[in-house]
Formats: C-alpha cells, structure tokens, sequence
C-alpha cells in the first residue's frame, strides 16, 4: 500500500497536483491512500519551500510544480 | 513499457526542438502580418472608414488582441525557461550569510526569476527565516517577486513600449530594495508569528537537474496555465481601451489624472489595491487614459499597486506574520509606490 500526500493549502495548483495523482493511481490500479496536507506546521515538516508538493511514502519527490501523468508513474513504480 | 521515459533518448529532444524552431517561425510570421491584416479587415472587409471613431477603434482592437496574446505566449515561454534555472532552494542559498543592503538587493533581483506564486508564500517565508536570512532581506523578496511579474512587465511592453516597461522593473527593483531596508532596519522580528521560530530548519532540500526536454515542457505548461487565466481579462481589457481609443476627446483627463491634480497618485495607489490579478485587463485600459492626458507617474503608481499590494498575499502572509508587521507592510509598500509615482511625475 502506497502512501501519497499532497502538501498545501488549498490553491488551484495543489488541487491540480492531487487531481493528476489520483487519475495515475486510478490509471495503475495500485493500491494507494491520497492524503490531501493542508496545515502549514505538517507541511513544514517535509523539505519544502514552494507548494504544492508532493510526497510518496514519506519521501517528497516533488515541490513547487505540478509533475507529469508519466513522471508521478514512474516514481510510483519505484 | 515506458522504456523511453526513465531512459530518454536523443529522438524525442531532436523532435521537441526542431517543434520549437517551427514555432518560433510561426510566430515572427504572425506578428508581423497582425498590422496589415488588423487594417484590411477594419477598413477592407467591414468599409469603416479611416480616422473616424469606430474605424479607429476596431483597428485599435483587432491589432492589439492578437498582438498582445502573442507577446504574452512567446515572452511567457522564455521567462519559464529562464526561471527553470533558479528555484526557491537556490535562491535561498544564494541569499544565506549576506548581509542587510547586498542582501536587500541581492534578494529584490532574485525575485524576478525566482518561480513564486503567492500561494508559496508562507513556506517560502519560513524557510528564507528560519535558514537566517533577514526580515527586510526577506521582504525585499517578497515585494520584488509578485511586483515585477511576467504579465504586467510584457503587457506594458506591448502597449507603452520598452521604456516605460524597463522603468517599472527598474522602479519596482528600487521600491522592494528600499522597503525591505526600512523594514529590517525596525527590527520587527518580534512581530513574526511564533511557531515560526519554534519550527525545525529543514526547509528545501530537494534540488533537481531537469533536462532540456522537461524545461521546454514545463514551459510550456506555464504558457497555457497563464494565458489561459488572463486571456479573457487581456480582450476586455484591450476593448474598453478601444473604445477610450476611439471615443475620448484628447488631454479629457489632464484635469483628473495629470500631473497637476496631486492626489491622483494615492487616488490611484488605492484604487489599485482590490483589482489584484486583473493586471491583463487593468494595463490596456490605463494604456488608453494615458492617450488622454493621464501622467505616466499616476499610471506607474497604479500598476504597482495592482500587481504589488495583493490582498490574497496579504491575507496568505496574515498566517506567519502579526497584525503589526502586516501593517508595516502595507504601509511601507503603499508609501513607496506614491514616493515612486510623485517622483516621475516630477521628472518626466
């Protein structure tokens, strides 16, 4: 089971980022949980300086953009 | 599958580049075709004539619009490129150790590069803080990133030429420098939200290498996701430009927006405040009032405070910063934006 977490507070971008991750899941068929991170004090606990970030299995893999249908692929391939 | 994507060969860059080239062609032939065609459709194809009201408005809107659209994918295009080289992770570290004044100056230049969104802001903010970098440093920052921004700088290039567009970086380049100065020279750092300080520095560690293929895609990406916001803003804009254009009689405003009426720059200042964002509709429109007799000092003045005193920042920033140093803020900001707007009133 595969934990995805979107960081950030709710702008345009970061509801993009969790739309693209959950259509990859979806595409997969993986089992994932999607978790949407919205408290300022949780998302500075990753290494982030721009959002929306996201981070699969506690690992923050991206921030500040929104990556790629294949890029989100392959790192879930990982 | 998906061989081609962890291991990207030569083909896929040669193709994405020789697209590139293609386009690049396409564009400079369009632009230069926009002129001819914009007056054959207005004088040509609907028999307005030439100098009357109407036919000098619709000649007005027709060359504009795709002008303008235009400036705005290709210009948009290259400052993501550039902005592929830069990220908040660098500019951090380029900003780490300096001090007050090369910091403030440092730090306004990097906003111009830097990719920010104000959405960014308060995780930007803490880990510029809690690495040790200065509030004013910091500040500098933050007024400069959102002040000079891509769309207001190429809308005032296409519509007021090359030197009022290089004024306004310059003048936003000053403001954000100097504000930032002030700011830290009141030693306001109480009046950061507590649990900033108590946060552990682990801010920004992610840095990546992308290829060239990724920056011209993500590039691209920010093309379409910023003209598709502004697009409809850019042709309200340009058509209520129009109409002044065409309709107003010459120097109507010298009373109300020259440079004699001395409470047109905070008139101004304050009625830029709530247009935040509509900077692709507000610059045509103003483009127009200078026509008509409005002072270029009132007409900078007006665009710093749309694009620079944004009330969604503010109230973003609200979350880290005290009600105090918010007003300090503001006031700062909005004090330099009239200084600025006096100031080339008074030379120009």
């Amino acid at each position: 089971m595969i934990k995805i977490k979107v960081l950030g507070s709710g702008c345009t971008n970061c509801k993009r980022l969790e739309a693209t991750a959950r259509k990859v899941v979806e595409t997969l068929g993986i089992e994932a949980e999607i978790e949407k991170v919205t408290d300022y004090a949780e998302i500075m606990k990753y290494p982030i300086m721009a959002t929306p970030g996201l981070v699969i299995n506690e690992k923050l893999v991206s921030a500040g953009r929104i990556p790629s249908e294949a890029q989100i692929e392959a790192w879930l391939r990982e | 599958m998906d061989q081609s994507l962890s291991h990207p060969t030569k083909l896929p860059q040669l193709r994405i580049f020789t697209l590139l080239g293609l386009i690049t062609v396409a564009w400079f032939t369009i632009y230069n075709l926009i002129q001819p065609l914009a007056n054959w459709i207005a004088f040509g194809a609907l028999h307005l004539t030439q100098g009357s009201h109407l036919g000098d408005a619709v000649a007005f809107f027709l060359y504009d619009v795709p002008k303008i659209l235009l400036l705005l994918s290709g210009m948009i295009f290259l400052i993501s490129i550039l902005r592929t080289f830069f990220s908040a992770e660098r500019t951090r570290a380029l900003l780490g150790g300096k001090r007050q004044g090369i910091g403030n100056v440092l730090a306004a230049m990097l906003g111009i590069v830097t990719p920010f969104c104000s959405c960014s802001a308060v995780p930007l903010f803490i880990g510029f803080v809690e690495s040790g970098i200065p509030l004013g440093v910091t500040f500098s920052f933050l007024i400069a990133a959102p002040t000079i921004n891509e769309v207001a700088v190429v809308m005032l290039f296409g519509l007021f030429g090359w030197k009022v567009a290089g004024l306004y970086i310059v003048s936003g380049l000053v403001m954000a420098i100097i504000a930032g100065m002030v700011i830290g020279r009141l030693k306001l750092e109480r009046f950061v939200e507590d649990f900033v300080w108590q946060m552990q520095s682990t801010g920004g560690v992610l840095d990546e290498k992308p290829t060239w293929t990724e920056r011209i895609e993500r590039a691209w990406d920010s093309v379409k996701e910023i003209v598709g916001k502004v697009w409809l803003y850019v042709i309200v804009g340009i058509a209520v430009g129009a109409v002044i254009h065409g309709y107003v009689p010459e120097s109507a405003l010298v009373g109300i927006m020259g440079k004699q009426a001395w409470w047109s720059v905070p008139a101004a200042v304050l009625l830029g405040v709530p247009l935040y964002s509509n900077a692709a509709g507000v610059i045509p429109i103003v483009s127009a009032l200078m026509e008509k007799g409005a002072s270029l000092g009132t007409v900078l003045a007006f665009m710093m405070s749309v694009v620079g005193l944004s009330l969604p920042e503010v109230i973003i920033l609200r979350r880290v910063l005290k009600p105090q140093l918010i007003a300090v803020f503001i006031g700062t900001v909005a004090l330099a934006i009239i200084i600025t707007g006096y100031l080339f009133n008074l030379v120009l």
